[in-house]
């Protein structure tokens, strides 16, 4: 699978260019400028926006300005989903950059977790990583680690630094010779269509008769809407999107589950209607 | 663990993500303790409408945070974390300011929008969800 790894550096160095601007209702001394970034997919809102929020504090005064909080034609933006996931499932079909309104008042409590530091991000993405572990290994490569390598895990994503990441994270990787793939694979699917967060179910890499389950195989299992037939124009009715691309059904998901994860360990995967032009 | 005083007690139902409705129990929608594993097993309920059958629950206290006489509840699929630990600290009758966290397999914390549905389909077993509550941190 060597040959493979250039797959985890285009994951993990993708970049979504963004705009932000000051919602029109906040309270400023002077006026606003729209502020441009290149957002890491696989990385959280909150934890690559310092810049932004010192850039409009600028020019509000203290006493305006609470939590910060993010939203796209008018969806709050969930800080606790990746960055890349948020974007494929709203916005993939607009326009680049991707134009994203700031907030510091009214925070919606009902749609959105508050996010007072980055020790809650941290928690929030050691806490998926276990899950994911408990799913591929019963937890036990996690288990098996020290806390410096919980850390490294962490530190590498806080500071984007691939290799730091991913000396500690192939380990999460790894399955026993003679299995084929991992205990289940840790994935999420979301669509936009429905108010449920997401599915999340236990589906194995490998079928019962030794054959590599795969995208599609998942998707008739557990979404079989996302790829229901196609309608009488032929054309398909939504797009499966990973990492803003459409990987094909037949793709193995145990391929996919080891290099299209996020750095979280689960295979974040929207359903999207198919866009009309 | 001694677990004699199980009993299913059914949460009012509430749509609230949040769980606000969940201010108190009703002891008159008391069910006996019938095991529902049958009824619910994953893989065996058709996916239509699944949302609508209730899961149960096993909820266990750690460390020195108080206990809950009834222990085992039936609560609805889509219920969320956040809804559960509402319940909780209504229930043992914390103040609003103090933590709770819940944990699954005693290792991970899902985050609060999860829904308890989704975590039994995963970490369920024996037709039921056991969860860990606590008021300080009680795995890394």
């Amino acid at each position: 699978m060597t040959d493979d790894k250039d797959v985890l550096r285009d994951v993990w160095f993708g970049r979504i260019p963004t705009c932000f601007t000051l919602y029109q209702d906040e309270i400023t001394e002077r006026e606003a400028e729209p502020y441009y970034l290149l957002l890491p997919r696989v990385s959280y809102l909150t934890l690559v926006t310092d810049k932004v929020k010192k850039h409009f504090q600028k020019v509000m005064r203290q006493e305006d300005v609470s939590e910060i909080w993010f939203e796209y034609e008018g969806t709050p933006l969930k800080w606790h989903y990746p960055i890349g996931l948020l974007f494929d499932l709203l916005a993939s079909s607009s326009p680049l950059p991707w134009n994203i309104t700031v907030h510091f008042k009214s925070f919606p409590e009902k749609d959105l977790l508050h996010c007072p530091s980055k020790d809650v991000i941290e928690a929030h993405f050691m806490s998926c990583m276990k899950e994911a572990d408990a799913l591929k290994h019963k937890s036990q490569v996690i288990n098996e680690m020290q806390k410096k390598d919980h850390k490294q895990l962490w530190m590498g994503l806080q500071n984007d630094r691939f290799d730091q990441f991913w000396a500690i994270n192939r380990k999460l990787m790894e399955y026993p010779a003679e299995e084929n793939g991992f205990r289940y694979i840790p994935f999420r699917i979301y669509q936009t269509t429905t108010e449920r967060p997401f599915i999340q179910k236990l589906f194995r890499p490998v079928a019962a008769d030794g054959q590599l389950h795969t995208l599609g195989d998942l998707l008739r299992e557990v979404c079989p809407s996302a790829v229901a037939p196609e309608g009488i124009d032929g054309e398909k009715k939504n797009q499966v999107m990973i990492h803003g691309i459409e990987p094909m059904l037949e793709t193995p998901l145990q391929w996919l589950s080891e290099h299209l994860s996020y750095p979280d360990n689960f295979l974040h995967i929207s359903i999207i209607p198919q866009p009309t032009d | 663990m001694a677990e004699e005083q199980e009993s299913v007690l059914q949460l009012p139902s509430s749509t609230a993500p949040g769980g606000e409705g969940l201010t108190e129990i009703s002891p008159e929608t008391t069910t006996p303790d019938t095991p529902s594993s049958a009824a619910v097993s994953p893989g065996t309920e058709e996916p239509a409408g699944d949302t609508k059958k209730k899961i149960d629950i096993l909820l266990k206290a750690v460390g020195d945070t108080p206990i809950m006489k009834t222990k085992k509840w039936a609560v609805e699929r889509t219920r969320t974390i956040q809804g559960l630990i509402d319940f909780i600290k209504k229930f043992l009758k914390l103040v609003a300011s103090e933590q709770l966290f819940i944990y699954v397999n005693q290792s991970f914390a899902p985050s609060p929008d999860q829904e308890v549905g989704t975590l039994y389909e995963c970490f369920g077993s024996d037709g039921k969800l056991v969860l860990h509550y606590c008021k300080s941190q009680a795995w890394g």
